[in-house]
């Protein structure tokens, strides 16, 4: 029962991680930037979502729509001033802006909403339903749920339309893009702008069963960029699956060593995997 | 350097390795941006303008190691060919030409495009080049690697494009064949233009005899 009831929570936890690991994964394949503001970013998701219940009395899942559009936003601005005039400079450079931008909006959030941790009860929530000895999380189950699916959308969006090829172009030939006449720019920031706006729901979806606080980016996004590397940089479905290896993982060896240590087998995994696989489990060399 | 290209001409720009050649196609492109000097266009100046706004004005490059999607379909690579507004409008007029220039894209046109051959690759990215509705086609090596058949096949279908009324400016270390079907014709040597003339005149100078063609 221990074990089911880890396996359960497990893959939901996992649904959660593609969504941020997407979204980290995205404007690495197409910019060649890793994001270290992820997480930062997504504790803006939280607060925007939190405030709103606080304030006005907004259902959390209502206020997915807010989170995502208000990060897409952010994101979307931080390309265009930040992080496009870095694009050609060496990696250490960027690495130093995107771990920079993350302490500025850390930092700003710890002035303003001070360090307590906060949470959002959610009324019709509040009971979890037992089902043959197994307690399921209702927000868990729609935090995995809207995740798998938004993560679905997002893979048909750059599968199918006209701009999400385009967006593929660039992360698969940079040269044969500008070649075709793509608007490099524009790609940018609207890759920029998913990813963070994927980071934004992920962040709203987490506030009904997860306290908030100014540091709280750093949990989920350590784990997004061991799922990113595993699946493959740049590999969305790798991504996707990596997530709910991860995630499982986790949670199973929590129910035979210390919760604590849950890290550990993460970290393991994710040593073995890059010594027989340095492209990751899912990943292609690419030319 | 001064270089001009007249509507409806093949101009061939040969030269050793490391002369200039792509470089000077980049220029054009707006990949790289030239410290000094004017590209124009018709009168209007390309050199200030963004890649994708140069290649709207139809002057468009079919890069050296073409540079296709390799994890996209035939289908998906001439498609996103057609990116600029007006030739996307086209799109299904350009594509049934290019099926009709190479018959072998058509029956591939599912594949992935990373799995062609050398040859195909080549094709596709010159497809890829004409879906953007050129009025200026640049090739960048287009032999390079090739099978002597799959060149002959290449530089024929050059040919037949011109014919179709597309500006083409060609960048080759294959001098002969190059030279061969050129109306006129430059030689690079380290960033400089060397000697200018007639394509089938150029072939006839001695100093080209001697230095690229080994005669």
């Amino acid at each position: 029962m221990l074990i089911l009831q880890a396996l359960l929570s497990g893959l939901l936890n996992g649904g959660i991680y593609s969504l941020v690991a997407v979204g980290l994964t995205l404007i690495f394949g197409v910019m060649r930037i890793i994001n270290f503001a992820h997480g930062s970013l997504m504790m803006l998701g939280m607060y925007v979502s939190y405030w709103l219940f606080v304030l006005w009395g907004v259902d959390p899942y209502l206020a997915l729509i807010a989170s995502g559009s208000v990060l897409f936003a952010v994101g979307v601005l931080i390309e265009a001033v930040l992080v496009s005039p870095v694009l050609e400079a060496p990696e250490h450079d960027q690495l130093l802006l995107t771990l920079g931008i993350s302490l500025v909006i850390e930092n700003l959030a710890l002035f303003l909403w001070k360090a307590d941790p906060r949470t959002v009860t959610v009324p019709y929530l509040a009971v979890a339903p037992m089902v043959g000895g197994i307690m399921i999380s209702s927000p868990r189950v729609i935090a995995f749920v809207v995740s798998l699916a938004l993560t679905a959308v997002l893979y048909v969006f750059l599968k199918r339309t006209d701009l999400g090829k385009a967006i593929r172009a660039v992360s698969q030939d940079r040269e044969g893009a500008l070649t075709v006449g793509i608007n490099m720019r524009r790609i940018y920031a609207l890759a920029f702008g998913i990813g963070c706006a994927c980071v934004g729901v992920a962040g709203g979806l987490v506030v009904p069963f997860y306290a908030v606080d100014p540091y709280v980016g750093g949990v989920f996004v350590i784990t997004a960029f061991v799922v990113v590397v595993l699946g493959g940089m740049g590999n969305f479905g790798g991504a996707l699956l990596a997530a709910l290896i991860v995630g499982l993982a986790e949670s199973v060896a929590a129910v035979f060593i210390p919760a604590a240590m849950k890290q550990v087998v993460m970290y393991t995994i994710f040593v073995v995997v890059l010594l027989f696989r340095p492209q990751g489990l899912f990943g292609a060399r690419r030319a | 350097m001064s270089l001009s290209i007249e509507e409806g001409e093949i101009v061939s720009v040969v030269g050793a390795n490391g002369a200039g050649k792509t470089t000077l196609l980049k220029a054009i492109a707006g990949l790289v941006r030239p410290t000094g000097g004017a590209v124009e266009l018709r009168g209007e100046r390309l050199d200030r303008l963004p890649t994708h706004r140069i290649v709207e004005r139809g002057v468009v490059r079919v890069p050296e190691g073409r540079r296709i999607f390799p994890e996209m379909t035939v289908r998906e690579n001439l498609e996103l060919g057609a990116t600029p507004p007006q030739a996307r409008r086209k799109r299904p007029e350009s594509l049934s030409r290019v099926w009709d220039l190479f018959p072998i894209l058509r029956e591939r046109a599912r594949q992935l495009a990373g799995t062609l051959s050398g040859g195909e690759q080549q094709m596709l990215a010159i497809g890829r080049g004409l879906m953007s509705l050129p009025t200026l086609l640049m090739l960048d090596e287009p032999s390079l690697g090739l099978a002597p058949m799959v060149v002959k096949e290449i530089f024929q279908t050059i040919r037949r494009i011109n014919a179709d009324g597309v500006t083409i400016l060609l960048v080759e270390q294959d001098v002969m064949h190059s030279l061969g079907m050129s109306h006129r014709g430059y030689v690079l040597e380290n960033g400089s233009i060397v000697l200018a003339g007639g394509g089938p005149e150029l072939l006839a100078n001695q100093h080209i005899r001697t230095a690229y063609l080994g005669i």
